[in-house]
C-alpha cells in the first residue's frame, strides 16, 4: 500500500541539519558536503537572510504601489540556496517566479528582479549572462523548455567520455512547485526527458499550497513517488535544511552529468507567507499549521548550529543586519530610478524582425498616442 | 509634504477600508513602518509607509473605504520645512503638491496618472488617423481607429496592469472587430435550445459578448410579450376608456408616421409585385457561408437582393433619384451613387439607415456593411447621419414570414423594393411540378419619376439576379 502524503512527511526524508540545529551523518551524503567548511557555512547564512530581506522589502514595494504583484519566498531560503550553490556556472536554470535565492546564487542583481515586477518589462536580465533564464509567469511552462535545453545539451556533448562529461559537462535544473506538479506540461517534460536521457535535475519545492489548495488535495502519494513512474531516481529532502539541500542537488547533478539521465528532487519545504501579495493565506489555512512550522525555518536551525558551535558572534548578526538594510535601500533607490520604457518599445518584442502588421499597429499606436493635448507636457512615458 | 495614494495592493482592486491606523497625526514614521491596516476584497494587509517623517494627515477615519489612488495619509518628510500639523490643507496644495514634492516619482502600478486619472485626457483636435497600407476586411469592417487603438492596448495589456484597467474603461474594442456576435459555446446553445438568433440579442459583457442573461432575459421578454396575449382584450364593462390605451406619439414613431404621410401625400405610389424562383439565390448563399472567405460573416438572401438592387439601379437609373421642388421648378436629381437603406426594426421603432456609397462594395464587403448596419441598429446606436442621404431603400418583410407587402417610399427617395418570405412552393418547370424555393418582391415608386414600363424593367432586372446570382458576373 502506498502510504499518504501525511505519512510520508515523517519518513525517507533527507536531513542533515536537524530543525534542533544538531548536525547528523550520513552515509552517502555526507560525501558531498566535504568541501563545507565553517566560512562556507556562514556564506549559506548570509545569502538567506539577504535573500529573506530582500523578500521583505520588496513586499513593502508593492504595498506602497511600486510594484504590481509580488511572490514571496520566506520559507523557502534553504531549498533555493542550497540547490542553487550545488550548480555550476556552465548550468542552465529555468526557475518558477518564486526563485529570488538560486538568482542570488547565479549573482543575477536583486534590482534586475523587479523590472518584470514592476511592470516595466518582459524579463528583466539576460538569461545568456548568468544561465539564469526569465521568470515563467505560465506554471510548469518552463518544464518542456528545461527537457528540450537538457536533450540539446546531449546532443552538444555527443561522443563524449565521462571522464569529460564530469569536467565540462552541464546540466540543467528546473524548478516547479506542487501545484506545477499536477500540470500537464510536468508530466511531457519528465517523460522526454527519461526517454532520451537528459540531464535534467527536476528540483520540486513543496510548499504545501498550490495558492490555496493544500498538497493533499494535489497527490495521495507523495511526489518523489512519481520518479519511480517515469523512470528516474526522486530524492525526498527536507527542504528546509540547507545542507541536506545542497548534498541531494550535488549527488543529482552529478548523475545527470555522467549522461545517466534525469533526477527528481522534492524539497518539503514550507511557504511561511501569501502566494503572491494578491492573497490571504489566513482565508485557506490554520494558524495551528503556521505555528507547526515555524520553528522548522531554515534560518532558525542554522543560526542554532552556527552559534552553538561557535562559528558566529553578535558581530555578525549585526554587519548582515545592517548589510541587508543597506542592499534593501539600494534595490529600493535602483526600483524608484529605472526608465519607463514606450508601450511603443513592446512592438519591438512580438517578432524577431520587422512584421508588416505590426509595423502598421505602432504607427496607429505612435499617432494615437501623439493625439494627447498633454502629449507635450508628459514627454515620452 | 508628501501623500501617499492608496495602491491597488491586489490585482485589480479598486478601493478597500480602513481597518486601523497604526499612527497618529504628530507621529514619526520610519520608510517601511506599518502605519495602517487596510481591509481588501482579498485580504487584510498592512501598508508599510513608503516616506520618513512626520505624519501631517489621515485622510480617512477608520471604517471609511478609500478608493484606489485617493489619498490616505500625508507625511512631511525628513528635511522638509514643517507644516502645522492637524489643519486641512486646501484641497489644490493636496492634488498638487503629491507629484512635485517628492523626491521619488509618483506611484506607478496601479495609481499612476495614466490608469487612474478620473478623466480622459483631452485629444488635441487633429483628423482621426488614417490607415496606410493593406487591411484586412476584418479590421478594414471594424471602423473606428479609436477600436483599433483600443485593440491594439488590449493586446499590449500583458506588459502593465496600467494598460489593462485603461482599456476596461473604454467601450468594447475585441466585438468590434470580430464579425461575428461573440458569445461563449454554451451561451450560443442555450440561444439555439430556445429558439433564439443569437444575432438579434444586444450582448452586455466586458467585451460586447453575449452573455448568458442577455440570452435568458430575451428569452424572458419574449415570453412577457406572448404571455400577455390572452389578457390583452378587456371586458366592456367599465368606462369605455379603460379599454383604450393612449400611447404618446413622439420619437421615432411620430418622425415615421410623418415620413409616412409627407410620402404618401406628395408622391404618387405605383407598386409592382412580382414572384421569383429564389433556388439559386439559396444555393448561391449556402456556398457562401461554406467558403472560407466569408468564415464568421453572416450571409442571407438579402444580401444578394442588395447586390441585384444595385446592379439593377444601374442599368435603370430614374430609380435611383429624388424629386426637388426649387424656385426654378422642379428637377429630378438624378444620383450616380446608391446609398443603399436597409428597413430595421428596432427597439426605437423603425429605422432606415443607409450603406454609403454601397456600388463600390465587393460582396463580402456588402455583407459586412449589412451585419454592422443591423447590429447597429439593433443595439439602438444608428446614429442620425447613418440615416440621411439614402438614395433607395430595400424593407425585409419576409423575416416575420409575410410573402409581400405594398412598401412606402422613404421620403426623399423615388423607389423602394420589398422583399417577402423565401419559402418552398410548387413551381412548373419544364412542365413538371417541382418544389423551388419561392419568394415575392414588391416594388413601390414615384410615379412622377419612374412610369411603369421603367419601374417593371427595374423589377425584372432585380428578379433575374434573384432568378441567377451568377448574372452579376456579366
Amino acid at each position: 500500500m502506498p502510504r499518504s502524503a501525511a505519512e510520508a512527511l515523517e519518513q525517507d526524508l533527507i536531513q542533515i541539519l536537524t530543525p534542533e540545529g544538531k548536525r547528523q551523518s550520513h552515509s552517502l551524503y555526507d560525501a558531498y558536503l566535504e568541501d563545507v567548511d565553517d566560512d562556507m557555512l556562514r556564506d549559506f547564512y548570509r545569502d538567506m537572510a539577504m535573500t529573506r530581506r530582500f523578500d521583505q522589502e520588496a513586499t513593502a514595494l508593492q504595498r506602497q504601489g511600486q510594484l504590481c504583484l509580488w511572490v514571496p519566498l520566506r520559507g523557502q531560503e534553504a531549498a533555493q540556496i542550497g540547490s542553487g550553490r550545488a550548480t555550476r556556472d556552465g548550468d542552465y536554470i529555468f526557475p518558477t517566479y518564486r526563485e529570488h535565492g538560486v538568482a542570488l546564487t547565479r549573482n543575477v542583481p536583486f534590482s534586475e528582479m523587479l523590472r518584470l515586477f514592476r511592470g516595466i518589462s518582459g524579463g528583466g536580465w539576460d538569461p545568456r549572462e548568468n544561465n539564469f533564464h526569465m521568470y515563467t509567469m505560465v506554471l510548469a511552462a518552463q518544464l518542456p523548455h528545461a527537457a528540450g535545453y537538457a536533450m540539446a545539451v546531449n546532443l552538444e556533448q555527443h561522443g563524449w567520455d565521462e571522464a569529460k562529461r564530469a569536467a565540462e559537462g552541464e546540466a540543467v535544473v528546473a524548478y516547479f512547485g506542487d501545484g506545477s506538479s499536477t500540470e500537464g506540461e510536468a508530466h511531457e517534460s519528465m517523460v522526454f526527458a527519461n526517454s532520451f536521457n537528459a540531464p535534467v535535475v527536476y528540483f520540486c519545492q513543496n510548499n504545501q499550497y498550490a495558492i490555496s489548495v493544500p498538497f493533499e488535495v494535489q497527490s495521495k502519494v507523495p511526489l518523489v513517488s512519481r520518479a519511480a513512474g517515469y523512470g528516474m531516481p526522486g530524492i525526498r529532502v527536507d527542504g528546509n535544511d540547507v545542507l541536506a539541500v545542497l548534498a541531494v542537488t550535488r549527488w543529482a547533478l552529478e548523475h545527470a552529468r555522467s549522461g545517466k539521465g534525469p533526477v527528481f528532487i522534492e524539497a518539503v519545504t514550507y511557504r511561511l507567507g501569501a502566494h503572491t501579495t494578491a492573497d490571504d493565506p489566513t482565508k485557506y489555512r490554520m494558524s495551528e499549521e503556521e505555528k507547526l512550522w515555524a520553528p522548522k525555518d531554515p534560518l532558525v536551525r542554522l543560526e542554532t548550529y552556527l552559534r552553538e558551535n561557535d562559528l558566529v558572534d553578535d558581530a555578525f548578526f549585526e554587519q548582515l543586519a545592517q548589510d541587508a538594510d543597506e542592499m534593501a535601500a539600494t534595490v529600493r533607490r535602483d526600483a524608484m530610478a529605472f526608465p519607463v520604457p514606450p508601450l511603443a518599445k513592446s512592438f519591438e518584442q512580438v517578432y524577431a524582425e520587422a512584421h508588416p502588421l505590426v509595423q502598421e499597429e505602432l504607427a496607429w499606436h505612435l499617432e494615437y498616442e501623439a493625439g494627447f493635448a498633454d502629449q507635450a507636457a508628459d514627454g515620452e512615458k | 509634504m508628501t501623500t501617499f495614494n492608496l495602491p491597488d495592493v491586489g490585482e485589480g482592486l479598486t478601493e478597500a477600508d480602513v481597518a486601523s491606523w497604526k499612527v497618529s497625526v504628530g507621529d514619526t514614521v520610519e520608510v517601511n513602518q506599518i502605519f495602517v491596516e487596510i481591509e481588501t476584497a482579498k485580504s487584510l494587509v498592512e501598508l508599510p509607509s513608503p516616506y520618513a517623517g512626520v505624519v501631517t494627515e489621515l485622510h480617512a477615519a477608520e471604517g471609511e473605504t478609500v478608493q484606489v489612488d485617493e489619498p490616505l495619509i500625508s507625511i512631511n518628510e525628513d528635511g522638509e520645512a514643517p507644516v502645522p500639523t492637524g489643519v486641512p490643507e486646501p484641497n489644490e496644495a493636496l492634488s498638487t503638491a503629491a507629484p512635485v514634492a517628492s523626491e521619488e516619482p509618483g506611484p506607478l502600478v496601479g495609481s499612476g496618472p495614466t490608469a487612474d486619472s478620473a478623466t480622459r485626457r483631452a485629444r488635441v483636435n487633429r483628423p482621426e488617423p488614417s490607415a496606410t497600407g493593406a487591411r484586412t476586411a476584418s479590421v478594414r469592417a471594424s471602423g473606428t481607429p479609436a477600436a483599433l487603438a483600443d485593440q491594439i492596448s488590449r493586446r499590449a495589456q500583458g506588459f502593465s496592469q496600467v494598460v489593462a484597467r485603461e482599456v476596461d474603461r473604454r467601450k468594447p474594442a475585441v466585438a468590434n472587430f470580430v464579425d461575428r456576435v461573440l458569445a461563449k459555446p454554451p451561451v450560443r446553445r442555450l440561444a439555439k435550445e430556445l429558439g433564439i438568433d443569437i444575432n438579434d440579442v444586444v450582448g452586455t459583457g466586458s467585451q460586447g459578448e453575449v452573455t448568458r442573461e442577455d440570452v435568458n432575459s430575451y428569452q424572458a421578454q419574449r415570453e412577457a410579450e406572448h404571455a400577455a396575449a390572452p389578457t390583452y382584450w378587456r371586458p366592456g364593462t367599465g368606462a369605455p376608456e379603460t379599454r383604450i390605451e393612449r400611447i404618446p406619439v413622439r420619437g421615432v414613431r411620430k418622425a415615421t408616421a410623418k415620413a409616412m404621410v409627407d410620402s404618401a401625400f406628395t408622391a404618387p405610389h405605383v407598386s409592382i409585385f412580382v414572384d421569383v424562383d429564389a433556388t439559386r439565390t439559396m444555393e448561391y448563399v449556402a456556398r457562401l457561408k461554406k467558403s472560407r472567405d466569408f468564415e464568421g460573416i453572416k450571409v442571407s438572401p438579402l444580401l444578394v437582393l442588395a447586390k441585384a438592387v444595385i446592379w439593377a439601379a444601374a442599368r435603370n437609373p430614374s430609380v435611383n433619384a429624388s424629386w426637388v421642388p426649387g424656385p426654378n421648378g422642379d428637377e429630378i436629381h438624378q444620383k450616380h451613387f446608391m446609398n443603399l437603406g436597409i428597413a430595421a426594426a428596432t427597439p426605437r421603432g423603425l429605422l432606415v439607415p443607409n450603406i454609403k456609397d454601397a456600388q463600390d462594395l465587393s460582396m463580402k464587403e456588402l455583407a459586412i456593411a449589412l451585419n454592422e448596419l443591423a447590429a447597429t441598429a439593433r443595439a439602438g446606436k444608428t446614429r442620425p447621419e447613418d440615416m440621411r442621404d439614402g438614395t433607395l431603400s430595400i424593407t425585409n418583410i419576409g423575416v416575420l414570414g409575410i410573402d409581400i407587402g405594398t412598401p412606402i417610399i422613404n421620403p426623399g427617395e423615388v423607389a423602394i423594393v420589398a422583399f417577402g418570405t423565401i419559402k418552398q412552393k410548387p413551381w412548373v418547370v419544364d412542365g413538371q411540378v417541382v418544389p423551388r424555393w419561392i419568394t415575392t418582391l414588391g416594388g413601390s415608386f414615384d410615379h412622377r419619376v419612374v412610369d411603369g414600363d421603367l419601374s417593371a424593367r427595374f423589377m425584372a432586372d432585380v428578379a433575374s439576379i434573384m432568378q441567377e446570382p451568377a448574372m452579376l458576373l456579366d
